[in-house]
C-alpha cells in the first residue's frame, strides 16, 4: 500500500505529502509516525510533494500543529483535505 | 579495525584530520591574488580567497582572526602558508596557527610587491606540500572524530527524513565519545524553548537562550518584513515549508532524540569541554555556518538537504543527504546518501542512521564527497557589522 502523506504526531492538524503530483480528488493513505496508525483522506486541491494537507477543518486564527508543536496560524478558512501553505498560513513570529 | 574506527592523519597536537591540505591563507582581500598565484604555482596546495580583513574592529575583528587562525589550525590542514598585505596582522595569524605545532610560514606584500612575495611563498609551499604528502594515515577511534552538522535548502522532507537521520547518528556516536556540533541560531525560532530543554544543565540552557535572544534582537532591528523568502528561503517555501517555526522543528531533528548539548560556543570557538554535543551561535546561511564550524576544528560535516543545496567547504568535507525523492533523482551528483526510502517506508530511521555512519567513516578514510568531486569550496567569513 502506498503511503501518500506522513503525519509526525497524533496531535498534528496537517500532514506532509510524500509522493509527487497528487491531484484534487485523490483518495490518500496517511501514516502517523508517532502511533504507527494509518488514516485515509481525500485531497480537495492538487498538493505537491512536500507540501501540507489539512487533516481537519481549520478556522482563521487557529494554531496549526506539526511535530505536536505550534508552527504558525491559519489566516483563512482551510477545509479538511485542502492545501496548507503561504496563502492560508502564517508565522506567529517576526 | 572496529566498527567505528577509521584511518586519519594524526597532527602534532594529537588532533586527527581526515584530509591533508596545504593551505595558502590570505589575511585580507588584498592578498587573495598572491595566494591564488602560489596555489597555481605549487600543485597540491589550496588557496582560500575571501572578501575581508581590512579596517575591521572590535568583536568583528576578533571573529576574523579566530576564523582564519582556526582554519589554519583545523586538523584537515597539514601545513599553512599565510600571506597578508603587512607583516603585523600576518604574524598574528601565523603565531596562532603555530601553537598547534604544524608547519606554518607568513609572507607580507608591502615593500616586496606581489611577484617577490609569490616567489618566496611558493618556495615554502613546495617544501610544505612535499613534506605533507609523505604523511600516512593511522588507525583512529570515533573518540578522535569531530563532526558538525547544518542543513540547507530544507523542505518538509528534511524534518521527516534527512535531519532525523543525522539525529540518529548523533544519538549513536555521542555515547561513544565523538565531539559534535550544531548551530543556526535564527533557525530555531519557534523551537527555542524545546532546544533549551535539551541543554545538559540549566546554565547551558540559559546561555543558549541569551544567544538566541541576542540574535532575535538583530533580526527585529533590521527586518523590513516577516523575513518570508529569507528565513524560510524561497527554496524552503517551494519545498512546502511555510513558517520559520515549521522549519525550526525540522532543523531541530538533527540532534536526535536524547543527546544533550554540553556547551554554547561563540562563532568559530573551539569546543573545550571534551567529547559531546555543542551548540554554536551561527547564521543559518550554509557556507557561513560550515566555515565557522571548520574554523572551530570540526573535520567532517553532515548536511541534510531537501530542495538541493550544493554547498561544499574547502577544508571540511561536506556529506550531503536527502530524503526528497525528486532531489535524489534530479540532483544525484550532489547527494552522498539517499534516504528517501524513509518516506516510502522501505527503510527504518535506525537503518538510515547506520548508512550515514558508514558513508561518514568511508569519507573519513578518504572517499571524496560529491561536493569535493564537484569542486565546491565555499569559504565564507562571517561579518558582524560594517568595517571602520
Amino acid at each position: 500500500m502506498i503511503t501518500h502523506f506522513i503525519v509526525h504526531d497524533k496531535a498534528d492538524t496537517v500532514g506532509v505529502m510524500v509522493v509527487e503530483d497528487v491531484p484534487a480528488g485523490a483518495d490518500l493513505n496517511g501514516w502517523i509516525m508517532e502511533t504507527d496508525e494509518t488514516i485515509s483522506l481525500k485531497s480537495l486541491d492538487p498538493v505537491p510533494l512536500g507540501h501540507k494537507i489539512a487533516l481537519n477543518d481549520i478556522r482563521p486564527g487557529d494554531t496549526i500543529l506539526k511535530y505536536g508543536h505550534d508552527v504558525g496560524r491559519a489566516i483563512a478558512e482551510i477545509g479538511k483535505g485542502h492545501h496548507v501553505h503561504v496563502h492560508n498560513m502564517k508565522t506567529k513570529r517576526w | 579495525m572496529g566498527r567505528y574506527d577509521f584511518y586519519g592523519y594524526k597532527r602534532e597536537n594529537g588532533r586527527i584530520g581526515i584530509r591533508n591540505h596545504v593551505v595558502i591563507l590570505p589575511l585580507d582581500d588584498l592578498s587573495n591574488a598572491a595566494c591564488e598565484a602560489v596555489a597555481n604555482n605549487i600543485k597540491g596546495t589550496l588557496a582560500l580567497p575571501h572578501a575581508y580583513g581590512r579596517l575591521q574592529f572590535g568583536e568583528d575583528l576578533e571573529l576574523h582572526f579566530r576564523t582564519l587562525i582556526g582554519t589554519g589550525c583545523n586538523p584537515n590542514v597539514a601545513a599553512c602558508v599565510v600571506i597578508g598585505i603587512e607583516p603585523g596582522w600576518t604574524s598574528r595569524i601565523v603565531d596562532g596557527i603555530a601553537k598547534t605545532g604544524k608547519p606554518v610560514a607568513g609572507f607580507s606584500i608591502e615593500g616586496n610587491g606581489d611577484i617577490t612575495t609569490i616567489a618566496n611563498a611558493s618556495r615554502k609551499a613546495r617544501e610544505f606540500v612535499q613534506w605533507a604528502t609523505e604523511k600516512q594515515r593511522e588507525l583512529c577511534s570515533i573518540k578522535d572524530l569531530f563532526v558538525s552538522t547544518k542543513c540547507g535548502e530544507s523542505d518538509t522532507t528534511s524534518g521527516l527524513g534527512s535531519c532525523p537521520t543525522v539525529g540518529n547518528l548523533i544519538d549513536k556516536l555521542d555515547p561513544l565519545g565523538a565531539t559534535t556540533c550544531f548551530g543556526e541560531t535564527s533557525e530555531l525560532t519557534g523551537a527555542e524553548m524545546v532546544c533549551a530543554s535539551r541543554a545538559a544543565t540549566k546554565e547551558v540552557g540559559e546561555k543558549f537562550l541569551q544567544v538566541f535572544r541576542a540574535y532575535q534582537d538583530v533580526i527585529e532591528r533590521h527586518k523590513t518584513s516577516d523575513l518570508s523568502e529569507s528565513q524560510p528561503t524561497k527554496g524552503n517555501i517551494a519545498g512546502g515549508l511555510t513558517t520559520i517555526e515549521e522549519k525550526a522543528f525540522g532543523n531541530f531533528q538533527k540532534i536526535g532524540k536524547k543527546t544533550k548539548f554540553i556547551d554554547v560556543l561563540k562563532p568559530a570557538e573551539p569546543p573545550a569541554k571534551g567529547p559531546g554535543l555543542y551548540y554554536m551561535d551561527t547564521s543559518s546561511a550554509a557556507a557561513e555556518c560550515v566555515t565557522l564550524q571548520a574554523a572551530a576544528g570540526f573535520v567532517v560535516h553532515l548536511f541534510p538537504t531537501g530542495q538541493g543545496n550544493v554547498i561544499g567547504n574547502p577544508i571540511e568535507p561536506v556529506i550531503k543527504l536527502t530524503a526528497n525523492p525528486k532531489t535524489a533523482r534530479t540532483m544525484s551528483e550532489h547527494i552522498d546518501l539517499d534516504v528517501s526510502g524513509l518516506l516510502r517506508r522501505e527503510m527504518t530511521l535506525d537503518e538510515a542512521g547506520d548508512r550515514l555512519i558508514d558513508i561518514t567513516l568511508r569519507t573519513c578514510n578518504g572517499r571524496l564527497t560529491c561536493a569535493e568531486a564537484l569542486g565546491h569550496r565555499e569559504f565564507v567569513m562571517t561579518k558582524l557589522y560594517q568595517s571602520a
